[in-house]
């Protein structure tokens, strides 16, 4: 593969997207969000349930592409055992990265596998399918802070 | 009778397309050489374009027409006594004149040139407000593009209307059964489209403009995918009013017409005003020029009247009828193709002849995004998303789903690509 493909598809994107973790709604949760990408009509649910300020679990509900679904996957498996902080200053960073062709994520955030989804900034249509559920993440965490019902996070705002 | 036996079947004794290699049945494609775009690469690779229903490309001598009308005859319209000025408004002239011979329209008049087909739409429902009360009906279809459903939506929540729709039925086709029982005494517009940009249906547009007009109501139709792709006469389809635009017809960018018989135009109010739609304008009052410049408010897009005529040209020089029967050999061969690669649920009409030359699929293994950035690392573009008709894919289950559309110049060559192609993203997904 010539064209990038295997720089956007990497092994490790295909296969959160195959067996997405986290990836069944929670019973119980703390805060949730929902969000959606109006121009392609990807939808999912971020749920959280915490103790104190600490996420205990996370429930990431994709409809959407392998991107989409692969980000969420990877959300849902690096935000459990941080702080809504600590998960928010991931989610800047992820968004700030997407938007530096040459920027890389600080190791100390302990990024795992998300950076397997840098590949995304060879391709701009496909940003917004990373970014969505970490928009949505940092609604669920802002909800939380100020005690409010999440409003619905779109990629347009 | 209904519409689809009328006219828009490709008429027994067409021509297959004579001069392709071994004809209709596996042609190479019509006038590919007079499309430039057609010879450049993508990403290394010959581009193989299945996303006509988007937009189509463009022939040389419609590139070479709007750049002809800059280099020679550039001016404004209906204004200035200078010979550039009345060039440009000849060739402006011109244009509604041959739009209206192609569509077999009788008067000049009952063209407006705008600047889309969303934008013809949008007077349409604009233009009709003034007549329309509290508790009035328009009755849409479950298959329209959000360019004939939002402006109705728009309307019915500014003047509280009743908004009702015909649904589409599991195999893509209008509920014709329900529509005695949604066209009621206070039905004012119909509004449908006459080929769905997803689904393809070709739905019969006489047959529910002959029981619209028994109600006493209007009915605007959404021809953006059906002009140059299957016979359109705007008398024997009957609607009142007709939207279309020149882009997905092999002409240039924004420019899109509003076809209508005179009496409705006549009831539409303006929706844009300025220059050019006058008649007398004082301090404080103001008299609409007649029809159709009241509607043509601004400077047009002169360029792109200047090249459309081209296009017509083109499709007439192979007739529409032809160009029929090319899309209809296509689209039954990636029908036959894409149903046996399995695990694909394609939309719409099975029967080629009852549908436009597109088909919309999903894989549920395959995102539509993923398949379709795949396809463009081979070279091949088609659409994924869901295309501008978001009721219609709540129907159909899907979130989004992959298109390929053609035009004339799309060959059998090119539908194997498709299929080689999403057999290279399945390989890439291991599914």
């Amino acid at each position: 593969m010539s064209t990038g493909m295997d720089d956007l598809y990497r092994e490790v994107i295909l296969d959160h997207h195959r067996r997405p973790r986290g990836s069944s709604a929670l019973a119980h949760p703390d805060t949730e969000a929902a969000g959606k990408n109006p121009s392609c009509g990807d939808e999912l649910t971020l749920q959280l349930a915490c103790d104190g300020d600490v996420i205990r679990e996370a429930g990431v509900v994709t409809r959407g592409c392998a991107i989409a679904t692969a980000s969420g996957s990877i959300l849902a498996e690096l935000v459990v055992g941080r702080t809504l902080d600590e998960a928010r200053r991931l989610a800047d960073a992820f968004r700030a990265v997407l938007h530096d062709p040459e920027g890389e994520l600080p190791d100390d955030l302990a990024p795992g596998d998300l950076d397997a989804l840098l590949g995304v900034r060879r391709f701009p249509m496909r940003v917004k399918c990373a970014v969505l559920p970490w928009i949505t993440l940092t609604e669920a965490v802002a909800a939380r802070h100020e005690g409010r019902v999440a409003a619905e996070t779109t990629t347009e705002a | 009778m209904t519409s689809r036996d009328q006219a828009l079947n490709a008429p027994a004794g067409v021509e297959p397309c004579a001069g392709q290699r071994d004809g209709c049945e596996r042609c190479g494609g019509l006038a590919r050489e007079r499309f430039p775009i057609l010879r450049r690469a993508v990403h290394g690779l010959p581009l193989v374009y299945l996303d006509s229903a988007a937009t189509s490309q463009k022939p040389e001598q419609v590139i070479a027409a709007e750049a002809r009308y800059y280099r020679e005859h550039n001016a404004n319209v209906h204004r200035g006594m200078h010979a550039l000025a009345a060039e440009a408004t000849d060739l402006y002239e011109q244009c509604r004149r041959r739009v209206g011979r192609f569509l077999g329209v009788t008067r000049p008049e009952q063209v407006v040139t705008l600047r889309s087909a969303t934008a013809a739409l949008n007077l349409a429902a604009g233009g009709l407000a003034h007549r329309l009360r509290p508790g009035d009906e328009i009755l849409v279809t479950g298959m329209e593009h959000h360019a004939n459903l939002v402006p109705w939506i728009a309307l019915a929540r500014r003047e509280g209307l009743v908004l009702r729709h015909l649904p589409v039925t599991d195999g893509g086709e209008l509920d014709l059964g329900r529509l005695p029982d949604l066209l009621t005494d206070r039905t004012r517009v119909v509004a449908l489209t006459h080929v769905s940009n997803v689904l393809g249906t070709i739905n019969p547009v006489a047959e529910i403009v002959a029981a619209a007009h028994r109600r006493g109501a209007l009915v605007v139709v959404d021809a953006a995918q059906s002009v140059g792709h299957l016979p359109v006469n705007f008398a024997a389809l009957g609607a009142d009013l007709l939207a279309f635009s020149a882009h997905k017809c092999y002409g240039p960018m924004g420019l899109g017409f509003l076809v209508g018989t005179p009496e409705a135009l006549a009831q539409l109010e303006p929706v844009e005003f300025g220059g050019e739609m006058i008649e007398t304008v004082t301090m404080d009052a103001a008299t609409w020029a007649a029809v159709p410049l009241r509607f043509e408010a601004g400077t047009p897009h002169v360029a792109a009247t200047a090249a459309f005529p081209a296009a017509l040209d083109l499709v007439e020089e192979y007739t529409v009828e032809r160009l029929r029967t090319h899309e209809i050999s296509l689209t039954g061969y990636a029908w036959e193709r894409l149903s046996a690669l399995g695990g694909l649920t394609l939309h719409g009409p099975a029967d080629p002849a009852a549908r436009g030359g597109l088909i919309s699929f999903h894989d549920p293994q395959l995102h539509a995004h993923d398949l379709a950035q795949l396809l463009d690392a081979r070279g091949v573009a088609v659409r994924a998303g869901h295309h501008c008709a978001q009721p219609l894919h709540r129907r159909l289950g899907v979130a989004a789903t992959a298109r390929a559309s053609f035009g004339l110049y799309n060959s059998h060559d090119d539908v194997d690509a498709l299929i080689e192609g999403i057999r290279y993203a399945r390989s890439v997904f291991g599914t």
